[in-house]
């Protein structure tokens, strides 16, 4: 295999700001999830100053995450049917029919909580094979799909509920309002949130070394070192001075339950779009479908698995949504679909498919969820944050469209597409091709130039 | 020459972030005339081209452009199209669902208070598909066209818009000899009746018969301009100018060493997907062998691709009956993942629609055949990803800055080399290689088939599918001739002479080697 006489082709310069844009996955899209991160910083600073202190608050981080942390599971989900060039409107009635029917399992079957959280992921799974029959198998489109579902499952609910609401018993609340417990410690703080913190940090200097590990092994182009510090040190402190606040907070509360359920959600899924053969044939079909297939992918089963798998978070959202109101209502899970689209897209997923990362849409909405929070606490009503959130949303996703027409990937990505140019054309001239007679006189300039 | 030109482009700069693609171009025309414009793969000819209809609109180059005796400054295409320059690009801009006259039309409607006169309409339509020659129904949509008459109706619809200037962009890279062969002649006619044209084609022999001058554009300055009329200008000349020097052979030389038949398909009989009644191969045999390059010869529509990729997990059509043998066992490929594991590899002629998915990576786009083999339990493992993507990058000259750049920023050249890097990483004995060389400049084109050569030389089967009888010619071991989905024949290629070739491809001769 090895034919190591000639160096190494060398990956684009990374320099330090597209280093630690390398900590939210590679790819193409990239560039824009980095100013996605960028914009959610300037509003967390911005609400952080016109707040007096507030949004950065342990009570208001936990709010924020008890609030959003379904829409952003719904997000995961939503991201990998929308690389796919599908989209899913039925989850705030996925939610809201898998809500009534665990309800109503705990209250008049008297089933245990676990089970019903069992039967809840059941339920969805059950939706999810049914919506991604139609879709993959007799080849509905999906907004049609589940358009009908969006009908059939907020009717189901409706019929199984009598449109009134079921309260769900005080253990279920866990999931959706509970909190990492207390150690019997004489700390002031607690503990297993700053563990978990911790745990985080160590795990970005062990990531770090591991990859700077792997370019040297590879012979690839590695950061200066002080740029891994740096970013090693700014990433940790983030992570530890979140998990201080977190667990600094209110007697009694910590890093919410939903919150854990969340993070263990956005670590599995981005390995799994990352480092997966089932994620490669996500991206495979979403970009080209009848290449994917000649390629030898099944893009049937790969859109059957991608609907029925948002479907079975629908539920799991459901489930965190009604622990944590106590009960569950006819209303559940309205416009939740709206959401997690614009969470999607604002985090750089294209309309197309075939572009969009979890951490991305994770981004998205919590830019989303930092912008509602910071208008409700500088006390603008539902209405001006509607408002502001669509202009967001339509603003976000212009600026995209605008700067690709100007041939960059995004405002943020002009400069360093500049240098990756100018690196292109510094290239190493190669040795003449196969035959000296004919050699290759093709330039490295791309064939089809960004219009 | 007395009269003035038509067309000067004077000093055209044009850049892209970090890219220089024109500087100081210039180009001069004469009217009525057929001008060739001759260049590598990203020499810059495509760019001048938008340049001049406006697709880069006036301000983001610099130069001038004198048209018929004035400046002009277009904003847009609308503008170049009203000024008379009309632009058909490579990829059709027609819309399947539309009829010819609608097509035609479509934003030059004949209308009279915003009601289309469709009566009017159909007249002229009729009228100018008479001067293209097509003999086609109006009324006809175009998805039921094949390339060549989609080409025809571009043109009929340049012509609705009285055009002075016509840029042809790769006319003929899609269609076979036939088809090219009236498209030339129906730009001759053109030129009779005062139209100018330019065009711009990798098929020197076109070139060559059918311009008066020719322009040769090199990394995005204007080499020099030949005047074919002056004599001592021939397919050498113009390659010398394009690669800055002469080439002496267009294929490599090769001793091939073949072995036994050890792959045969055995009457083989599939069906239109949609018109189940049109059998699209009728009862094909053929065989390859092991080291052999065998070549399918056919005019477009023959039913090559259709035989091809309907025996590589039946991806096209409705099997009906036949059977597959291979190293003397009988296979069934019932979907393209069983084809692959049975070392099968098809490289598709439509390289961005079928062959790639143009957001990925040169890395991630060579391993997508197969990522079970760097895979241990459905998890990808990085590094040996990038360790193979590199080995190919060398072994085949993938000219890229690195294996990490996305496929889409490659010339054509290079996306055919990922393309085929793709394939030989599912480890295949038998490739079936679809145009491989479609639109890709002479310098690519010889690296593509020293690819080839030494792949057979591996011992692997090869068939390719070519539209270029003296690529085949030159490449091949064997040819087989399809006619309308049946195999005509059976040449060694040693034997074999572009004429033998062409009058199998259009009649049913005689079923060879049942």
């Amino acid at each position: 295999m090895s034919t190591a006489s000639t160096p190494a082709s060398t990956p684009p310069k990374k320099g330090g700001l597209a280093d630690i844009r390398k900590v939210f996955g590679g790819g193409q899209s990239s560039l824009r999830q980095f100013g996605i991160l960028g914009s959610l910083i300037v509003i967390i600073v911005i609400f952080q100053i016109w707040t007096d202190g507030l949004t950065l608050s342990p009570t208001n981080l936990i709010n924020v995450v008890n609030q959003y942390s379904y829409i952003l599971i719904l997000a995961i989900g939503m991201v990998m049917v929308i690389i796919m060039g599908h989209i899913d409107l039925s989850v705030g009635s996925v939610a809201a029919f898998t809500g009534i029917i665990v309800a109503k399992s705990m209250a008049e079957w008297n089933l245990p909580w676990p089970l019903a959280i069992v039967l809840g992921l059941a339920v969805g799974a059950a939706i999810g094979a049914w919506q991604g029959f139609w879709v993959a198998f007799v080849g509905v489109p999906a907004f049609i799909v589940t358009l009908a579902g969006m009908l059939i499952f907020r009717g189901g609910n409706q019929l199984i509920g009598q449109s009134t609401t079921t309260p769900v018993p005080q253990e279920f609340g866990v999931i959706g309002a509970g909190y990492l417990p207390e150690l019997a410690l004489p700390l002031a703080f607690n503990v297993l949130t700053m563990l978990l913190g911790v745990l985080g940090a160590g795990w970005i200097v062990w990531n770090e070394f591991r990859l700077r590990r792997a370019q040297k092994k590879l012979g690839s182009e590695m950061a200066p070192v002080w740029v891994s510090v740096v970013k090693v040190v700014v990433l940790a402190g983030v992570l530890l001075w979140a998990a201080w606040l977190f667990a600094t907070g209110r007697p009694g509360t910590s890093f919410p339950i939903s919150g854990i359920i969340l993070v263990v959600l956005v670590i599995v899924y981005s390995f799994v779009t990352n480092n997966t053969i089932f994620g490669r044939h996500i991206y495979a079909v979403g970009g080209n479908r009848l290449a994917a297939t000649l390629s030898g992918v099944k893009d049937r089963r790969v859109d059957f698995f991608v609907m029925m798998n948002m479907s079975v978070l629908a539920a799991l959202a459901g489930m965190i949504f009604v622990a944590r109101s106590t009960a569950s209502g006819p209303q559940d899970g309205n416009g939740w679909e709206l959401d997690a689209i614009a969470a999607v897209f604002i985090g750089g997923a294209a309309v197309s498919g075939g572009i969009g990362t979890v951490i991305g849409s994770i981004v998205g909405g919590l830019v989303m969820a930092f912008l509602n929070n910071g208008l409700q606490l500088i006390g603008a009503g539902a209405d001006v944050v509607q408002i502001i959130k669509g202009l967001v949303l339509l603003l976000a996703v212009a600026v995209d469209v605008w700067s690709k027409r100007q041939g960059g990937p995004s405002i943020f990505g002009i400069w360093s597409n500049r240098r990756k140019a100018k690196l292109e054309s510094e290239a190493p001239v190669e040795a003449p091709a196969v035959a000296p007679t004919v050699a290759s006189n093709e330039s490295s300039q791309p064939s089809d130039l960004p219009r | 020459m007395s009269a003035p030109p038509i067309l000067e482009m004077r000093s055209i700069t044009k850049e892209f972030p970090g890219v220089k693609a024109l500087s100081e171009v210039s180009l001069t025309v004469m009217p009525a005339e057929v001008h060739a414009i001759c260049g590598e793969n990203g020499a810059g000819k495509s760019t001048l081209m938008k340049v001049l209809s406006g697709v880069y609109p006036h301000g983001t180059y610099t130069g001038e452009i004198i048209f018929r005796g004035e400046e002009v400054q277009f904003r847009d295409i609308r503008a170049s199209e009203q000024a008379g320059i009309a632009i058909i690009h490579q990829e059709l801009a027609l819309i399947p669902e539309l009829s010819i006259t609608e097509n035609i039309f479509l934003g030059n409607e004949i209308a009279r208070g915003g009601r289309i006169d469709w009566a009017a309409a159909k007249l002229r339509a009729i009228d100018l598909l008479a001067r293209v020659g097509l003999a086609e129904d109006p009324d006809t949509q175009i998805k039921h066209l094949g390339v060549g008459k989609q080409q025809l109706v571009e043109i009929a619809k340049a012509l609705a818009k009285d055009v002075k200037l016509l840029i042809l962009d790769e006319p003929t890279a899609a269609l076979n000899e036939d088809d090219s062969e009236h498209l030339l002649d129906l730009i001759r006619g053109l030129k009779g009746k005062g139209i100018t044209s330019i065009i711009i084609s990798h098929k020197l022999n076109e070139i060559e018969e059918i311009a008066d001058e020719i322009t040769i554009i090199r990394d995005g300055h204007t080499i020099e301009t030949l005047d074919v009329k002056a004599g001592g200008v021939d397919e050498d000349r113009i390659i010398r100018g394009m690669v800055g020097r002469s080439l002496e052979s267009r294929f490599p030389d090769r001793t091939p060493h073949i072995g036994e038949v050890f792959f045969e398909v055995r009457d083989w009989t599939i069906q239109h997907p949609q018109v189940p009644e049109r059998l699209v191969a009728k009862g094909s045999s053929f065989a390859v062998r092991r080291g052999e390059i065998v070549g399918l010869a056919g005019l477009m529509g023959a039913g090559r691709t259709e035989l091809a990729m309907s025996v590589f997990g039946r991806s096209y059509g409705n099997y009906v009956s036949g059977t597959i043998v291979k190293d003397g066992r009988e296979i069934v490929l019932k979907d393209v993942e069983s084809a692959i594991n049975h070392g099968l590899a098809y490289v598709s002629e439509d390289r961005k629609q079928l062959g790639l998915n143009l957001l990925d990576t040169i890395k991630r786009s060579i391993v997508a055949a197969k990522l079970s083999k760097i895979a241990k339990r459905g998890v990808i493992d990085d590094s040996r990803e990038f360790g193979i993507a590199e080995d190919y990058r060398k072994q085949l000259r993938i000219k890229t800055p690195s294996v990490e750049a996305g496929v889409s920023k490659l010339s054509g050249g290079n996306q055919q080399k990922v393309v085929l890097a793709k394939w030989m990483f599912t480890d295949p004995d038998l490739l079936i290689l679809d145009e491989p060389t479609r639109g890709i400049d002479v310098g690519a084109k010889y690296e593509i088939y020293t690819i080839i050569q030494s792949l057979a030389a591996q011992g692997k089967g090869v068939i390719l599918i070519s539209s270029e009888l003296p690529e085949l010619l030159g490449i091949a071991d064997r040819i087989y001739t399809v006619f309308e989905g049946q195999i005509t024949d059976d040449i060694p290629a040693s034997e074999a002479n572009p004429e033998a070739l062409m009058r199998s491809m259009t009649s049913a001769k005689k079923k060879a080697n049942a």
